[in-house]
């Protein structure tokens, strides 16, 4: 086990997955020369050369289509979008190819590729710089679906996207990159599909993903302050999404909040609502609250953005809510 | 919107100057780079937030070919956007106001350094998304066909955009349908860390244009007077036959890709960056002029000054300004439709 940051540890998982099978290669933009914008794959084109760390022109739709087709004909690529905003150039192709080309073609040609970056917002960057796409995305049947919180669940998660046979979509967090947390050494796998208990407690399930989740364990510190012990329920996966966890959690704390950094209306929220109120109905001893961006295109100004933005406070106030507690 | 129509500037002559020109485009050029300087110190100091991509050492470029527009004419950019906003005459309060992020800004605060706007002024915008504003450029050009004025719209855009399909399919509509578009990359040579020559299959990539048969130059960007030229004989083509017209403009920027990169390193080395600093656009006009006695030191200094005060006084002004109220993050999402 060492201490290192996230970006660090995408970069353990890229390098030890390119070391041991020879068709991944990592293609985008500023990915070689430059070593990454956000320098996940620092030392990569030193150690593999530029035919398996490739630069691209800007051209999003073009190279995740060339990613489409190197993996139609037995490759494993990488495909790196510098964020998940600039993915919306190439959504044709994630969405119209990679996802359905098993399908169309009755089996014929799996499509082993990841497509990954930062997801979500960073600060002040404004509308066309701060989406999280993740309920686009997990919409989609032939896509799996991955937003990996600690560094511990950057590495394994990303190394089993590179070694899955179907597409993945890595949704990772600008504002993560530089926290950090223990990560083994060597090879090790975290399961797509999997959610995690972060932080176990009775009171109330609070069930959260990618960046959220650091917010989540922020809100459980206060509560435990209080007396009130919140379970936090880490999706990492959301397609396919681990209901098993989210359901047993929500049968021994008969309450939930769900917390997302994306927009409300048909949200992830809504579908991890759906499933518990499938799955717990009986369970249930209150209305599960949802808490999410403002149903706004991001502004640039800080007070503007931090109304915005989903924080520990909202979410706070969520949760004596769904206790029936007077909110502070 | 209506528009007072003001009389073309130095057209029929492509854009030659006479000493009061010269002396604005100058006065345009000393105050975005002043304006710009103080950013970077705004930026240091966290009164900039985001992201804030300076345009220092490419100031010829907006500023020759915002020159000869017309006040109905109209003018779209990228993130890359102080410079050709104060060129087209958003005032320094509203534009420093902005990168504030404060109510008096040019888009209420809610856009920030790379989304300027500015409906008094046809500005329509700074946009992040790279090569997103280039097929809006043309959509423009369709409505001032449509509407049949003779009114223009000039598309700045990095050299990078040729790479995208956003690009073509542009560019070979303005061409099939004659739109009075002109197309302006600042080949500044880098997109990000980048180099052109690694991103793009031909190096003298106004020969792009050969591909939807537009007339098509390449221009010294640190020359102003050149960058005027070429865009007025653009803008005449444009106006009078609605042709348009793809003008590579060679620049460099002087500063890193945005605040948070460096200036040089992995992508281009310190003594490029100063062999091509010394072709500052303000010292080659600065020369134009000085040959021909319109400025001295003096002169300069004094200019220096007024600008410097006019910085300042946006500055002051930007931090009076008062945030935004809180329900305007809630406005603005749609507009109430009336008919
Ligand atoms: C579609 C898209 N991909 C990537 C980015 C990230 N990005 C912002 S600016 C930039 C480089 C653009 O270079 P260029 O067009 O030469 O303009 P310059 O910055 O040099 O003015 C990149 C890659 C983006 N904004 N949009
Ligand atoms: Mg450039």
């Amino acid at each position: 086990m060492s201490v290192i940051t996230y970006r660090d540890a995408l970069n353990q998982a890229l390098r030890e997955e390119m070391q041991r099978d020879d068709r991944v290669f990592l293609m985008g933009e500023e990915v070689a020369v430059y070593q990454g914008a956000y320098k996940v794959s620092k030392g990569l084109l030193q150690e593999f050369g530029e035919m398996r760390v490739v630069d691209t022109p800007i051209t999003e739709l073009g190279f995740a289509g060339v990613g489409v087709g190197a993996a139609m004909v037995g490759l494993r690529p990488v495909i790196e979008f510098m964020t998940w905003n600039f993915a919306l150039l190439a959504i044709d192709q994630v969405v119209n190819a990679a996802a359905k080309m098993l399908y169309m073609s009755g089996g014929q040609y799996p499509m082993p590729m990841v497509f990954r970056g930062p997801n979500g917002a960073a600060l002040q960057l404004a509308a066309q710089h701060s989406q999280a796409w993740e309920s686009w995305l997990a919409h989609i049947p032939g896509l799996k679906v991955i937003t990996p919180a600690t560094p511990y669940d950057a590495k394994g998660m990303l190394k089993a996207a590179i070694r899955d046979d179907n597409p993945v979509v890595v949704l990772e967090g600008e504002m993560l990159y530089n926290t950090k947390g223990e990560v083994p050494d060597g090879d090790y796998i975290v399961p797509i599909g999997k959610a995690e208990v972060k932080r176990e407690g009775e009171h109330c399930t609070l069930v959260a993903h990618g960046k959220t989740v650091l917010m989540a364990l922020q809100v459980a510190d206060a509560l435990e302050k209080e007396g009130i012990r919140v379970e936090v329920v880490d999706l990492r996966t959301i397609r396919p999404m681990d209901v098993e966890t989210i359901a047993a959690s929500v049968r021994k704390t008969n309450r939930a909040v769900v917390l997302e950094e994306g927009w409300e209306v048909c949200g992830v929220g809504a579908q991890v609502v759906d499933y518990v109120q499938r799955h717990c109905f009986d369970h249930l001893d209150a209305p599960i609250l949802r808490v999410h961006q403002e149903d706004v295109p991001m502004p640039y100004a800080k007070n503007l953005e931090r109304t915005a933005k989903p924080d520990v406070a909202k979410t706070i106030a969520a949760i004596r809510q769904v206790m029936y507690l007077p909110t502070a | 919107m209506a528009k007072k129509k003001t009389p073309p500037r130095s057209e029929p002559s492509f854009g030659e100057t006479d000493a009061p020109t010269r002396a604005s485009l100058l006065h345009s050029m000393l105050l975005q780079r002043r304006f710009e300087e103080r950013c970077a110190e705004a930026y240091a100091l966290g009164r900039i937030g985001g992201f804030c991509h300076l345009y220092i050492g490419q100031e010829a470029c907006g500023t020759g070919a915002i020159s000869l527009l017309r006040d109905d004419d109209y003018v779209i950019t990228t993130y890359r956007d102080h410079g050709q906003a104060l060129a087209r005459g958003l005032t320094p309060r509203a534009v420093m106001s902005e990168l504030f992020g404060r109510s008096d800004g040019c888009s209420r605060g809610k856009g920030g350094s790379m989304h300027l706007f500015d409906r008094n002024t046809n500005f329509l915008g700074g946009h992040g998304i790279v090569g997103g504003h280039v097929p809006i450029a043309t959509g423009v050009g369709f409505a001032i066909k449509y509407r049949g004025t003779d009114q223009v719209i000039l598309c700045f855009m990095g050299e990078s955009v040729v790479n995208t399909g956003a690009f073509h399919e542009a560019l070979n509509m303005a061409a099939l349908w004659k739109l009075p578009v002109v197309y302006i990359i600042e080949n500044n040579r880098y997109g990000m860390g980048t180099a052109l020559e690694r991103a793009s299959a031909i190096h003298d990539i106004y020969q792009r244009g050969a591909a939807y048969d537009m007339p098509r130059a390449q221009v010294d960007g640190q020359d102003v007077l050149m960058v005027r030229a070429a865009v007025a004989e653009a803008i005449h083509r444009a106006r009078t036959q609605s042709i348009p017209t793809l003008l590579e403009v060679r620049t460099y920027r002087f500063m890193g890709h945005s605040m948070s990169d460096a200036v040089s390193g992995t992508y281009r080395t310190k003594q490029e960056l100063e062999e091509y600093m010394k072709r500052d656009p303000i010292h080659v006009l600065r020369a134009h002029m000085e040959e021909r006695g319109e400025i001295d030191d003096a002169g300069m200094t004094a200019l220096d000054e007024e600008i410097k005060a006019v910085v300042q006084d946006a500055w002051d002004f930007a931090e009076a300004s008062p945030e935004p109220a809180l329900e305007s993050l809630w406005e603005d999402v749609m507009v109430e439709t009336t008919t």
